[in-house]
């Protein structure tokens, strides 16, 4: 267990080390992260508009925007920590050098989960944190402690589900190769995320619930932060993201032995 | 020039083997274009509580917002392009020799490359086109016929935008080590102010404004627009005109960039 908290803080650091290395990127991904956090709020102002609109039924702009601002929040951990490796895989499995990583006396998919974070992505939590503080300003009212930590507990649930899916997205890299637009693929899906769960209605709202649980992912804990998600939903979603990473270790597993290298 | 002219047929039938052979690729793209869809969604459950009303006076109701993001659904799917990401690729690991090795300019192959794929993606859409008709939206379709005409000109209009546009950004990557990021921007860009995630009727009055004297509308927002029969014919006409001048903008524009890009290409590796 000590060995691998030192594996990880080595992986951490040497993507610390390569980051400081391209300082522009620094500039240019705040840059960038700002105009899509932006491209993430301007449709809620659109859809809210003027008072006269209606809006999202059974919530308010300041609500629609914790939603959006929690989204922000999953972006910027799914961009910074779990795409980078993505990527990083499925050019090892392209180019055949894999093997390398196999050969390694180390859980193989502990090392490729961590080989690559993109550090600069930190200012995607800045940029949520700066919404969620504006969301609840326009609420008028501030969340209550039991709300934050139900929060904190679905924030870990989210990261955990994501990983899982990611690794689910990296196993299929092993029966069709040229994948290189998965991640767009993952990110385009979970684009869904930045709206509260409640516009999705029927067979949509299954698969978003249990299938891609976009909704545990980005509308529960919103709920928890508004102080009304029911504790059963919370107890629902650590039980179901533990199923999920099962899955995930499971299929990573067996795609893992499918593994036959490339040449060169 | 007979020459080039020989050798298109070829390359049109080299690209249509490959986009066959890289046929589960394009479906990926199109599943991950599916945010109108989502914002379908979005839209008409606000308009469940009430039609939306805009700025100019219209009323947007469910109907109309099915018409309007199954419509934008497909036109994204016909227009789309991502040769930069592709110039950007070839240049970093040096295989874009290989494409000034051909006697025909590389973005005429890239051209043909892109083009071969419109009869695969006109079969992905098609299901959604006969959806589109058999659903409420159907009623909110333009009726005159020579608007669809138009709409036909402004397709082509929309994909030349976009494909220059593509051009120009993946040239800059000869100057710059990578263009992907200022592509993400023009993306960003493209999401709020094309009309792709919500009609810009909807939009303030100057904000509505801003779009119109940017590119990104005439690539995605006016098709649709004209589908869903906003425009009376006069109108649509001078939206084209203004369209085919960004594209005229962007086919010169691109062109002088990748020119003054290339001569400064020097392959690495194989």
């Amino acid at each position: 267990m000590t060995r691998y908290l030192r594996l990880l803080g080595l992986q951490v650091r040497t993507s610390a080390l390569l980051a400081a290395q391209y300082r522009w990127d620094f500039l240019v991904d705040g840059v960038i992260s700002i105009f899509w956090a932006a491209t993430a709020v301007v449709p809620l102002f659109v859809v809210y508009g003027d008072a006269s609109r209606p809006g999202i039924p059974g919530w308010g702009f300041g609500e629609a925007l914790v939603v959006t601002g929690w989204f922000i929040l999953l972006q910027g951990l799914l961009d910074g920590a779990i795409n980078p490796g993505l990527q990083a895989v499925v050019e090892h499995i392209r180019k055949g050098t894999l093997d390398f990583v196999l050969l390694k006396p180390a859980d193989a998919q502990f090392l490729v989960s961590t080989a690559r974070f993109q550090v600069w992505r930190v200012f995607s939590v800045a940029n949520a944190l700066v919404i969620l503080a504006l969301a609840f300003q326009r609420i008028g009212r501030a969340p209550s402690p039991l709300g934050v930590l139900m929060a904190l507990v679905l924030l870990v649930v989210a990261t955990w589900i994501l990983y899982s899916l990611w690794i689910l997205i990296v196993s299929a890299a092993f029966f069709v190769v040229k994948v290189d637009n998965l991640t767009y693929l993952f990110s385009s899906i979970f684009d869904a995320g930045r709206w509260p769960s409640a516009v999705f209605r029927g067979a949509l709202r299954f698969v978003f619930t249990f299938v891609i649980p976009l909704a545990v992912m980005t509308t529960f804990p919103a709920e928890a932060l508004l102080g009304r998600l029911a504790p059963r939903a919370l107890v629902g979603a650590v039980l179901g993201s533990l199923v999920f990473a099962a899955i995930a270790r499971g299929v990573w597993l067996k795609s893992i032995g499918r593994y036959t290298s490339a040449g060169g | 020039m007979r020459r080039l002219l020989k050798a298109i047929p070829t390359m049109l039938q080299v690209g249509f083997a490959e986009a066959v052979a890289y046929r589960a690729e394009m479906i990926i793209w199109v599943l991950a274009t599916t945010m109108p869809l989502i914002m379908l969604m979005v839209w008409t459950a606000v308009a469940e509580a009430g039609p939306v009303p805009s700025v100019s006076g219209r009323t947007w109701e469910s109907g109309s917002f099915v018409a309007y993001f199954l419509v934008a659904f497909i036109v994204r799917q016909l227009i789309s392009s991502w040769a930069a990401w592709e110039i950007n690729y070839e240049v970093r690991q040096g295989t874009l020799s290989m494409r000034l090795l051909r006697p025909v300019h590389p973005v005429l192959m890239y051209l043909v490359q892109n083009l071969v794929y419109l009869p695969l993606r006109a079969v992905v859409t098609a299901p959604v086109v006969v959806i589109l008709l058999f659903s409420p939206g159907a009623a909110h379709l333009e009726k005159h016929w020579a608007t669809w005409l138009v709409f036909a000109a402004s397709l082509a209009g929309g994909w030349m935008i976009n494909f220059f546009a593509n051009i120009a950004i993946g040239a800059l990557s000869f100057t710059m080590e990578s263009s992907v990021k200022i592509m993400d921007v023009w993306i960003a860009a493209f999401f709020v102010f094309s009309g792709y995630l919500f009609p810009l009727d909807l939009f303030p009055p100057w904000l509505r404004e801003v779009a119109a004297w940017l590119p990104f509308r005439y690539q995605l927002g006016l098709p649709v627009e004209l589908a869903t029969g906003v425009h009376s014919l006069p109108e649509a006409l001078a939206l084209l005109a203004r369209q085919w001048a960004w594209a005229a903008a962007f086919l010169v524009g691109s062109l002088s960039l990748w020119r003054v890009g290339v001569r400064r290409f020097q392959a690495y590796g194989g």
